[in-house]
Order: structure tokens, then sequence, then C-alpha cells
């Protein structure tokens, strides 16, 4: 079976900077792939140019056997137009660090927005799902608050529940809980611990190494815009082989 | 020492109260503001010179309501139209076309630069630039104030527009295209409804210096509120009076407006306060921390 995740040779330069350095991933369905790596390593550069929100000057990605963001013209890949790219965007779901929240829309209308409006989703059927949602990340009790009434913590569920609602092949998180206070990362843990358990296949940019150790099937630990070690999350974080891993996990750990 | 709970160190506090210069201020500038207005109520009221049983009879005549009308629709079509020209000047502004930008800075350059009246005058004689185009025949005193108030209108709008989409955080484009919006339902879904919190209240404040500034139009002869009350006096010589007509319903249709904008703003502004409810919780947490 093709990965769902497929990135091969990707290189992203800003200017003269290199943030991306032939990079290649496959991430399998069902995998949990977490990606560890000091700052400026290019992990959310990475996670961004997997649901193109940065274009890539070189490789390709695949998003179950299909180019995400470009199409095959002859030996170059031309960028898709945004209304074909919107649609290949519905199979990804992404969880920022800074939760962006829609603030003009309540916790409910927010996880409600996509579905009704790019799918199309009857109105009550999109209301009982993410009612079923927003349970499930603990918020039931949320759904007419504004999202500046909420905590961080409760922010970032509703986050998950709104990108949980598209039904994505794939979730993306970019260190959803960097942006939380230390007493508010459990909860949003616990939710990203449940869909791992749940089989969802997620790539998950985080500095939080017990999490990984615990809900990942493999670990990518990145530096300088280069994948320096991949491999199951037990032998990456308990017996690292590269020089740079090593120095980078004692210096967290 | 001990308080009523008998939890040491707990002692109740009292607010404070305001002492010194502003204090004294508190209580003395109502008094002062009160007494003030009374006097001026009563100055103008005692002065024979305002004549204010004309005015009460000119108040709600035919004339001046229909001058009044005039400004209304003169108000909200050129409000209209030049929001609209504005939209597409802020988008043409934003875009990264160079050309594009230069002609959208360019516009409004121009039209923010020269005065209105001059504007307004401009295009009343606009046909003298083009004399074969025969442009006299729709070019009526209403429409040439209404093309010149649009036209005008539409560079601060621009402005006005495009700092409210600015306003909008990167993320928010970023979280509605991951969810696989079209830029279309990103912009008028998400991008719009948060930029319009930025963009109403300036807005409401155009509403109110077009209103005042269609009084411009007494220089081209067309019948607004001014103009109908000029009309008036030009033939019986009743000035203060009836700028007084005109000056009283400049003030009512500006509060009512005024209270509109108010309205507005709160509406816009759900979701982007904390609800004082949530606030006071916060704040005790904060204290017990
Ligand atoms: N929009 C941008 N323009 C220019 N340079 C950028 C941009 N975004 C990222 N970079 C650079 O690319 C490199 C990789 O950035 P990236 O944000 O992917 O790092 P990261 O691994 O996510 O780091 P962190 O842990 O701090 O989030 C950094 O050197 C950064 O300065
Ligand atoms: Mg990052």
């Amino acid at each position: 079976m093709t990965p769902i995740v497929r990135a091969a040779h990707v290189t992203k330069r800003y200017g003269d900077h290199l943030a991306l350095d032939d990079v290649s991933l496959d991430v399998e369905r069902g995998e949990v792939v977490c990606v560890i790596g000091p700052s400026g390593a290019g992990k959310s550069t990475f996670l961004r140019c997997i649901n193109r929100l940065e274009t890539i000057d070189s490789g390709t990605i695949e998003l179950d056997g299909e180019l995400i963001g470009y199409r095959r013209m002859g030996d170059v890949l031309r960028p898709l137009p945004q209304r074909l790219l919107a649609a290949q965007r519905r199979k990804l779901g992404m969880v920022f660090q800074g939760f962006n929240l829609f603030p003009h829309l309540t916790v409910l209308e927010n996880v409600l927005e996509a579905p009704l409006r790019v799918i199309g989703t009857p109105r009550a059927v999109a209301v009982a799902a993410a009612e079923r949602l927003l349970q499930h990340v603990g918020l039931a009790d949320k759904s007419a608050s504004y999202p500046a009434d909420l905590s961080g913590g409760q922010q970032q569920r509703v986050a998950i529940a709104r990108a949980l609602a598209m039904q994505p092949e794939v979730m993306l998180f970019d260190e959803p809980t960097s942006a939380l206070d230390p007493e508010l990362v459990g909860e949003v843990l616990a939710v990203m611990r449940q869909l791992a358990e749940g089989g969802t296949t997620m790539v998950v940019v985080t500095h939080e190494i017990a999490f990984a150790r615990e809900a990942a099937d493999r670990v990518v630990f990145m530096a300088d815009g280069q994948i320096v070690e991949v491999g199951p999350a037990e032998a990456v974080l308990a017996h690292p082989t590269h020089p740079r891993t090593i120095a980078f996990l004692e210096a967290v750990l | 020492m001990t308080t009523v709970h008998g939890e040491p160190g707990r002692v109740p506090a009292v607010p404070v109260v305001s002492t010194g210069r502003l204090g004294l201020a508190r209580v003395l500038s109502p008094a002062i503001v009160i007494v003030v207005a009374a006097a001026l109520l009563v100055a103008a009221i005692s002065n024979e010179n305002f004549q204010w049983d004309v005015v009460a009879r000119y108040f709600l005549s035919g004339g001046i309501l229909t001058g009044l009308l005039t400004t209304l629709a003169l108000t909200a079509v050129s409000m209209l139209i030049g929001t609209a020209l504005g939209g597409v000047l802020a988008i043409m502004r934003l875009s990264r076309h160079p050309v594009t930008n230069a002609a959208a800075n360019a516009y409004i350059w121009f039209f923010r630069g020269v005065p209105l009246l001059v504007q307004l005058v401009f295009v009343y004689n606009i046909s003298a630039l083009y004399p074969q185009l025969d442009l006299n025949d729709w070019l009526t005193p209403n429409v040439v104030a209404v093309l010149a108030f649009s036209l005008h209108e539409a560079a601060y709008m621009a402005e006005i527009i495009r700092s409210g989409i600015l306003s909008v955080p990167k993320g928010q484009h970023e979280a509605a295209s991951a969810l696989g919006m079209s830029p279309w339902t990103i912009t008028r879904r998400i991008v719009l409804p948060q930029a319009m919190r930025v963009i109403l209240p300036p807005t409401a404040n155009q509403v109110i210096s077009m209103l005042k500034s269609t009084s411009l139009v007494s220089v081209i002869a067309v019948p607004d509120l001014l103009y109908s009350a000029q009309l008036i006096y030009s033939r019986s010589f009743q000035t203060i009076p009836l700028l007084m007509v005109a000056t009283i319903w400049y003030l009512i249709v500006v509060s009512v407006l005024s209270v509109l904008q108010n309205r507005i703003e709160r509406r816009v502004g759900r979701g982007f306060t904390r609800s004082p409810q949530r606030v006071s919780k916060t704040s005790g947490r904060g204290g017990a921390a």
C-alpha cells in the first residue's frame, strides 16, 4: 500500500537560507510520527509544506499518491489553482501553536464553519457531528462561548475539534502545547493521545519528549533543515545514534 | 490581627475615595456645565433675534423636509457608491501587482489631495472639457453631486477598508486555508467579518462627515437642507431662524447616526473582548495566585 504522506527530496529556501534540505519521509496510514529538533531546524516549515501553506522549491509531496498543491506538466511541477488546492487541503487537518480560532464565531460555529461552507453538509448533520466532537474533546458545555472566553487549553481543544470536523486523513500538529501554561498542557495532550490510540494518522511537531515516547510510532529528529535521524520512538529517544540527536536529547531531558 | 473569617493576614480593604484636585473637579464640573448650559439656553430663548416662532413655522415645512430628504439621499447614495469603489481600490492597493497598486495609489493621492469643494465645482464644469460629448443632458446637479462625493469618498474608504483587511492576523487566513476554504469563502466568512470591527467605526464617522459635507452642494444649486433654507431666507430675509432650522436638523440626524454607530460598534465587537463574567473570574484567579 502507498504511504498516506510521501515527501521526497523536498527543498525549501527563504532567500539564501536553506530551510529544508532534501527532506524525505513516508508516513503510513494510522501512524503517529513525532518531529523533534532544535529551534530553526525547519520542523514547522516541513509541516507547512505538507499542506502547502508554504511552496517548495524542489522535490515532491504526495498525499495518498496524489501530488499536493502542484501538478506535473512535462518535467516541471506547476502550482495548482487555489480551488483545487483547497479541495486537497480538506484531507489534511492542521492544528497551530497559536490556536488560530475564528474570534468572531462561537465555539460551535468554529467547528461548523468548514463542514457547512466547504463540504455543504446539511446543517442538522453538521451540528450533530460538531456536538459529538466537542463532547469528545470535553467541551460540550462551551459550544456557545466565544474563543476569547476560553483558556488556552480549551481553545486548543476546540481547534482540534475544528480540524477533525473535516474528517481529514492526516492531522498535522505544529507545537500544539507550546503556547500553553504548563498546567494546561496535559488536557491537550490527553486529547491527542486519544486520537493516536483511535488510529488517526498524525504528524506532530513537539517539544514534549514524554508524549513522543508514549504516543509516537516513529520519531524524526531534524536539525539544520535535514532529517538527521528517524526510527521507532524507543530507538531514537532511548538509544539515539547521531551525535546531534544525543546532544539535543541530553539538553532537553 | 484577625478578621471576620479569622484568617490571619486577610485584612479587609476599604476602596480608595478619590480626593484632591480630580475629586474636586468631579464634583464641580457637573455643576459648572449645568449652570453654563442653562445660561446659554436662557440667552438663546430670550434673544428675540432668533425668532423662534419663525423657526417653528418652517421646521416641518414642505421645502425644508424635501431639502432634508435630498441631503439624506445624497449622503446614502454617495456613501454606498464610495464604499463599493473604495473596496475595489483597497483590493488594488493590497494586490502585489505593481501597476494595479500604483493606479490605486494615484487615485487616492489625487482625491484626498484636492479639496472636496474644488472637486465638486470641477465635476460641475466637466462638460467644458468635453463639449463634443454633450454631457449636460445627464450631468444634472444631482448627478454631479453624487459623482463628486462618491469619487472623493472612495479614496477615504479605500484606506479604511485596507487597514481593516490588514488588521486580520495572517493565522486566520492560514487556519481557514488549512480547512480547505476557498479564497472567496475566506474573504467573506473569515476576513471581512473580522475586518468590520476595524472598518465600521471610521466608516460611521465618514457617514457623519459626508452628511455635513453635502451642504457644499448649495454652490451648484442642489436643493439640499441648507440650500432649501437659503432659498427661503433669500426671499424673506429671516436668515438666522432658517439657519437655526437647518442647524437643528443637522444635529438631530447626526445624533441619530451616533446612536446607531454605538450600537454597531457593540455588535461587531462580539467575541473580541472577554465577556464581563469571564473577566471577573480570571481576575479572581490572578488575585489568588
Ligand atoms: N517566512 C519566513 N521567511 C524567512 N525565513 C523563514 C520563514 N519561516 C521560517 N524561516 C526560517 O527557516 C528556518 C526554519 O524555520 P522553522 O520555523 O521551520 O523552524 P522550527 O524547526 O519550526 O523552529 P521552532 O522550534 O522555533 O518552531 C529558520 O531559520 C527560520 O528563521
Ligand atoms: Mg516551529
